[in-house]
């Protein structure tokens, strides 16, 4: 918007974006607060719907529970750091698969790009914890102070006791809701009915106090104070998303080529000659980042499209079609300000590449998650001594051997190494197996069992100075396997 | 060098001036609480000069009313742990090698223990790992010099080989060389015989004519058959380990010079409960008999 439209001639209490609020440059620019008005309508009833979801599953998760038998926790989803496991449902994972944390990282980062690259920042407008929290303060604030006019009036009056009850009141609400955020947290880090008693009993670790203070803390200043500031100087989101933009996204528009010009209509007015936009500027209040989005797509949008419920309902008022705020591309509207047919392209390269990356992670977390073993083999050979001389002119290499052991039941495998001819194994504590070509190990229950295993070769056997051996595990009763690449290394004479 | 700065139409901001390639640098104001936020953290600098070691001065530093010192909390943490490993060191102390072998966490607690002090203490000659190299014994092998049982590794680490503790190995082989005991063509027959004795190539006359040079020279302690003798530390000459080497060159050298290598005494150095994990530690390395 050029500068020369700066709000002259309007009235005092009209809303005004927090852009042209800022009339002069300054160092350092004072927060102007944003007052966000109630609004009703299509979007605003999925903004609470989704708000109601994500609440719904932050704090009652941790309490469902899932049966693993004995010596198991049985709750749901839990993070056990002392247990180094975490346990989503029937899955359980170790330390040694944190590649499956990775792989569902890759899989919310690319379903955050296709979104984005399809509606925007739909993210941001409707699922982002900053957002749902922020609108969860925003409506206990409406609800202990009034709305926005309200707001704004209790704020410029002088200290009252009733403003003092007021402000009170609500940060006492804001700092419940942020105490029960920061409660609810922890309990995905430990048996949550336990948990709840030993906090409420004084009776749980100072760590866990840490942090439900820290996420109380966290919770409070983000959504009561800091807000819109997040995403609009924390968030690095804002600052990239425009990569995943082009002009077949649908973003949040307004139509100018059909409001403008705009201005002020008195009823019986015609509306030959001019725009659809009445300057009634509601899209402006509602606005939970304070722009007017008849500016153009900014970066403080976070196209929750409340704008276009306010716009909306102001349309139907004085008669004239809806949507004049809407979501759509930036390629369709000059299509539609050029008078010509509406023109969508849903399925553009970048779409295309984006699912295929989703449908490919997702098969693979699919297809690791299907044939995950309970029985994993990791072998470390011997550095320091790479190989021993024996007294009869043979090698011999060290091994230490893990066999992670998944299930939750005592195991026996049976190792085996293959690849070299005439050797012989010899695992320390297992004597009696000495020179045979197997040996029956045990791993506990859910545990690794590491042993330390010889392998004695005649030089002969040695066609190069190293021969690549396999080692194998297979488990006695259920007959899973597990294999290991190692070598063996000799002098190379 | 900033050039022009004029106002941006779309945001109404000051440009810094700075332009590239038709991109503009815009002076976009930092918000106030970010400001305050940086004060925030020099008033929490000033918390910390006054509870925390902070300044220089020219021979100390100021010391902060929390008397903290990196050094003084790595010795508590020394202290504690020394603290906690104290039962099982107790229980190492009171029990023979063969009780501690026989109980598990004792048995890994000694070999833990035992692979730290090797490292600090054994691994220079007889490297990482009980490696070993020329003139330093591998103790990974299945070959010893003076006896691969836990008591005879005890008894080695505890008064070494041939230093001047009353009890510790001692032996000493004759400079059959330098000495003029015998011919170097002796000595040369002498070679080819023990080169036979581990089945390496060897000149079948002059090995004929080492043999009862052998006999009468070398047998007494390294055995008739040269397969050596734990008690004297001479080394078996019929396998295929050879501690300075096993070419013809290496064993002349052995006969003429003789060897005598020497290792210090660990018991006034270490105390008994420290030697009985690096005992185990050796006797687990893979040769331990």
């Amino acid at each position: 918007m050029p500068l020369d439209m700066a709000p002259e001639g309007l009235r005092p209490d009209e809303p005004v974006s927090t852009r042209v609020q800022r009339a002069s440059v300054p160092l350092y620019a004072s927060r102007i607060k944003v007052y966000p008005k109630a609004v009703a309508g299509f979007f605003r009833r999925i903004k609470w719907a989704v708000l109601a979801v994500c609440l719904a599953i932050y704090y009652t998760a941790p309490w469902l529970r899932w049966d693993r038998g004995a010596g198991a926790p049985d709750q749901a989803i839990l993070i056990d750091l002392s247990g180094t496991r975490a346990y989503f449902f029937g899955i359980e994972i170790w330390p040694q698969e944190i590649y499956y944390l990775t792989g569902l990282l890759i899989l919310a980062a690319v379903g955050l790009f296709l979104a984005t690259s399809l509606f925007g920042r739909v993210w941001c407008g409707y699922a982002c914890p900053q957002t749902v929290w922020t609108d969860l303060f925003l409506w206990v604030e409406r609800m202990i102070e009034g709305d926005r006019n309200a707001r704004m009036k209790l704020d410029q009056q002088d200290l009252s006791a009733a403003k003092a009850a007021r402000k009170i009141a609500k940060h006492a609400a804001w700092l419940m809701i942020a105490l029960l955020t920061g409660g609810a947290w922890v309990f995905y880090f430990a048996d949550a009915p336990t948990a709840l008693q030993a906090i409420l009993t004084g009776g749980a670790s100072v760590e866990m106090y840490f942090f439900i203070g820290l996420f109380t803390a966290t919770t409070y200043t983000l959504a009561g104070w800091a807000r819109e500031q997040v995403c609009t100087y924390m968030c690095p989101w804002p600052r990239f998303q425009a990569a995943m933009f082009d002009e077949n996204t649908l973003i949040v528009t307004y139509q100018n080529w059909r409001g403008d010009p705009r201005g002020k209509h008195k009823a019986g007015q015609s509306w030959d000659g001019r725009g659809d936009c009445v300057d009634c500027r509601q899209c402006i209040a509602v606005c939970p980042t304070g722009i007017d989005i008849r500016d153009g797509q900014q970066l403080e949008c976070i196209g929750c499209g409340l704008c276009i419920d306010a716009c909306d309902s102001v349309m139907g008022k004085v008669g004239r079609p809806q949507g004049l705020i809407t979501f759509d591309t930036f390629a369709n509207q000059q299509a539609l300000a050029a008078g010509k047919p509406s023109a969508y392209r849903l399925l553009r390269p970048r779409v295309i590449i984006y699912s295929s990356l989703l449908a490919a992670v997702g098969l693979v977390m699919l297809g690791a998650f299907l044939t995950r073993d309970t029985v994993e083999l990791n072998v470390q050979r011997d550095r320091a001594p790479l190989f021993v001389t024996l007294s009869d002119g043979s090698i011999r290499n060290g091994y230490t051997i893990k066999i992670l052991n998944k299930a939750r039941e005592e195991r026996r495998y049976e190792l085996e190494v293959t690849g070299l001819p005439g050797a012989t194994l010899n695992v320390v504590g297992h004597a009696d197996a000495a020179g045979s070509d197997t040996v029956d190990l045990a791993a506990k229950p859910d545990s690794v069992a590491s042993y330390r295993v010889y392998i004695a070769a005649p030089q002969a056997a040695l066609e190069d100075g190293s021969m690549p051996i396999v080692f194998t595990v297979r488990e006695q009763t259920t007959g899973e396997r597990a294999t290991y690449s190692s070598v063996f290394l000799g002098s190379g004479q | 060098m900033p050039t022009k700065i004029e106002k941006d139409l779309i945001t109404g901001t000051d440009t810094t001036g700075h332009e590239w390639d038709g991109i503009k640098e815009l002076d976009t104001p930092l918000p106030k609480w970010w400001l305050y936020v940086f004060y925030a953290c020099i008033a929490w600098s000033l918390v910390y000069y006054v509870f925390y070691p902070a300044w220089p001065s020219l021979s100390s530093h100021t010391g902060g009313l929390l008397g903290y010192s990196s050094r003084v909390e790595i010795r508590e943490q020394l202290a504690a742990q020394t603290a906690e490993r104290a039962p099982f060191v107790e229980r190492i102390r009171a029990a023979s090698l063969e009780k501690i072998e026989g109980q598990a966490d004792l048995l890994n607690f000694a070999i833990a223990g035992g692979r730290a002090v090797f490292a600090e203490n054994c691994a220079a000659c007889h490297g990482s790992g009980g490696a070993g190299a020329t003139g330093f014994p591998s103790l990974a092998d299945d070959d010893w010099l003076w006896g691969g049982s836990r008591d005879a590794i005890w008894q080695t680490i505890r008064h070494g080989v041939r230093n001047a503790d009353t009890d510790s190995r001692q032996s000493q082989m004759p400079r059959f060389g330098v000495d003029g005991i015998l011919k170097r063509t002796e000595i040369a027959d002498i070679a080819e015989y023990v080169l036979s004795l581990s089945a390496m190539p060897a000149d079948a006359a002059a090995a004929g004519r080492g043999a009862p040079l052998f006999a009468e020279n070398c047998a007494a302690c390294h055995g008739e058959k040269g397969e050596g003798n734990q008690e004297l530390g001479a080394p078996n000459l019929a396998d295929k380990i050879w501690l300075y080497g096993g070419s013809r060159l290496a064993v002349t050298e052995s006969i003429t010079n003789a060897r005598a290598g020497s290792m210090p005494a660990w018991s006034g150095r270490l105390d008994d409960a420290t030697i009985k994990m690096l005992t185990i530690y050796v006797h687990s390395l893979g040769g331990g008999k």
